[in-house]
């Protein structure tokens, strides 16, 4: 890991704004819905947000992404458009997908945002034809599959690792080890450690980071992204996590080890990178606070106008089910 | 630019390679991927992507491990990123193994993203009874794919259609089922290479006294019944319905109201088939024109038997469908 770039003072500053858009975003959603004003299924990322924040500072808009059901993180990572993400999640007719997909299907692919997937496992085979697209447009573009820990041990997982090799795809295997695959821990669902040690098997590197820490995880990511856009091959990266409000929203948590909990929390990459960023001179007390400030101006502009837009009309269940609108 | 002129006689299997050549040259973003496509692999199991890698490049036309989740992954990502994917899935029964890409991501993506993202694959698929293949390797399933919205499913009867279904497929916005019928393959056809539109069914043979409506072999057995019941004065049209979903009401519907009698016919178990759904919409519309119920013929409710006499029993043959015309005619 020594030997891994390491961001430079502006680009960790980048990692802390796009990171706490996704805290604030996510602290916002939950008050929404213990509000009654949103109802949908959540899967918050809390606790996770260094990953993408970390990796996309390193992706361009028309590179791709393939994510899941929690993959908000990775979206507003990636530049989602804030109005029209609030819309969908409101269910209103100006959301990204027309209010047709909700939280588990966000797309926007003028950002690169191609498919959000409900299913665990499905988001490795798509991301792979995609970067066989990105690779016979000749681009150096690459995609990105993020899935968790427990899609490591679905099929499609497999599939795609050895498919994604041997056909060199500039591939990057994210998979955000949150230590829990919905109520089942690691323990449970494996005997190997690490789930990186999986890509040994099919000839592609494989790295296990912190990936709450901004260098470790900007560094693999660098490095994969790089070596993909080299035409060398896809990587494996199990970053390394906690997601601190459990698999849904509003579940009971009786599974999860109280004393693991506590010990994720003490160790929140939020305020560990805020405080950084003000010990290290990177930005001042008052800077750091202007940029949440904003953040908070920007999700009530959002939501506000969501909640005003009008919500889809009932013809639209003829539309988009083909290219041509059924009879 | 294609020859929609000359009339060629080819083979069903040849009229797919062909199909396929043509629309690699004609449009540089179709692709080719599946198990054994490639030409090192011999171009297909039956031959039916041969030479395609040749001369197109393996860069287009991909052979693939045995992953059947990945292939059409693969093929669904790719048409997201602007291709035209052809994926094989080697037979029908295997098809079981990808459902998820297919039902949950290939039919709903265009929805689910408010039609930001199409999914332009073709799904080309191989399948029937008649070779004692037995369970797993003859099942005729489109009717699990005609419930799903957001795909389409074609089945062509010869030669023609097959190219031209093809042609039509491969330039679809949206995925298609491809259903190619195995005994069918090495059956000779005229071919005129012109294009045929997904969703519109052919009146194959002209009649008046009853209606026989099916696809793929179905269709061939339905028109060798037609032509000897002809000699005892019976006067049977059969309607090729070509596309299954969506499928061409206002053909079958001309077609019943002009005879007032219909049989449906297909390989797959007749129970929750798709004939039921054909005989529904019939009896809905033609209530009062109709002078019989509709007769459904389909396969027995069990696995594809691996015995010869029990094979053939299980699945529609010519005096099956006999015997049902004779019945709508009572």
């Amino acid at each position: 890991m020594s030997n891994y770039p390491k961001p430079d003072a502006a680009t960790l500053l980048e990692i802390y704004k796009k990171a706490a858009l996704i805290k604030q975003n996510d602290e916002r959603i939950i008050k929404q819905m213990m509000a009654g004003k949103l109802v949908m299924p959540y899967y918050s990322p809390r606790g996770q947000e260094i990953i993408p924040s970390a990796i996309s500072v390193s992706l361009q808009d028309d590179d791709y992404i393939c994510t899941i059901y929690r993959g908000i993180h990775d979206m507003l990572a990636k530049g989602f458009p804030l109005g029209e993400l609030w819309a969908e999640l409101a269910g209103r007719a100006t959301g990204t997908c027309k209010g047709k997909g909700g939280p588990m299907h966000l797309t926007c692919p003028s950002k690169g945002m191609m498919v959000t997937t409900g299913i665990v496992g499905s988001s490795m085979p798509i991301a792979n034809g995609l970067g066989w697209a990105a690779k016979l447009d000749g681009k150096n573009r690459v995609s990105v599959a993020n899935f968790g820990d427990g899609a490591a041990n679905i099929g499609a997982f497999h599939e795609s690792m050895n498919m994604a090799a041997l056909w060199k795809l500039p591939v990057i295997f994210l998979c955000q080890n949150n230590l829990y695959a919905e109520h089942t821990s690691m323990a449970y669902s494996r005997v190997v450690e690490k789930i990186s040690d999986r890509a040994a098997a099919y000839g592609m590197p494989g790295v296990t980071v912190n990936g709450n820490d901004p260098d470790e995880m900007y560094g693999a990511a660098k490095v994969a992204i790089e070596r993909a856009r080299a035409g060398e091959g896809p990587t494996l990266i199990e970053a390394m996590t906690f997601r601190f409000n459990g698999h849904l929203l509003g579940e009971a948590g009786h599974y999860m080890d109280k004393a693991l909990y506590a010990k994720a929390q003490e160790a929140d990459p939020m305020p560990i990178l805020r405080a950084r960023l003000i010990a290290e001179g990177i930005a001042s007390e008052d800077a750091v606070t202007a940029i949440e400030k904003e953040i908070e101006a920007r999700i009530d502009a959002a939501l506000t106008a969501a909640y005003e837009a009008p919500f889809p009309d009932v013809s639209e269940l003829k539309r988009d089910v083909f290219a041509e609108e059924i009879a | 630019m294609t020859d929609t002129t000359t009339i060629t006689k080819m083979t069903m299997i040849e009229a797919i390679n062909a199909a396929l050549h043509d629309a690699m040259e004609a449009d540089p973003k179709v692709l080719v991927l599946g198990e054994e496509v490639a030409d090192p692999q011999e171009g297909g199991v039956m031959g039916g992507t041969k030479g395609l890698s040749t001369r197109f490049g393996e860069d287009r036309v991909k052979s693939t491990p045995i992953s059947e989740q990945a292939i059409i992954g693969a093929a669904i990502g790719a048409a997201v990123g602007g291709y035209k994917p052809v994926a094989e899935i080697m037979l029908m029964n295997f098809i079981a193994v990808p459902m998820d890409m297919i039902v949950n991501h290939a039919a709903k993506l265009r929805f689910m993203s408010g039609g930001q993202t199409g999914v332009p694959i073709v799904i080309r698929t191989m399948t029937g009874s008649g070779f004692s293949t037995g369970g797993q390797h003859a099942d005729y399933l489109e009717a699990w794919f005609a419930h799903t919205a957001g795909i389409k499913v074609v089945a062509p009867s010869n030669p023609g259609d097959a190219y031209g279904l093809l042609r039509a497929a491969i330039d679809d916005p949206d995925p298609v089922l491809f259903i190619e019928n195995l005994p069918s393959y090495w059956t000779p056809g005229p071919v005129t290479k012109e294009v045929v539109p997904i969703g519109k069914a052919k009146v194959a043979r002209e009649g008046t006294d009853v209606t026989v409506i099916g696809h793929s072999l179905m269709v061939t057995h339905a028109l060798g019944v037609a032509e000897k019941l002809a000699a005892e004065g019976i006067s049977v049209e059969v309607v090729d319905l070509r596309t299954i979903s969506p499928w061409d009401r206002e053909t079958v519907l001309a077609s019943v109201r002009k005879t007032g009698r219909a049989v449906v016919v297909h390989e797959a178990v007749k129970q929750f088939g798709i004939g039921a759904e054909i005989a529904s919409v019939i009896t809905e519309n033609l209530w009062g024109t109709l002078k019989r119920p509709v007769e459904r013929v389909g396969a027995a409710f069990s696995a594809v038997p691996f015995s010869k006499p029990l094979e053939t029993a299980f699945a529609p043959q010519p005096d099956t469908i006999e015997a049902a015309i004779r019945a709508a005619l009572a």
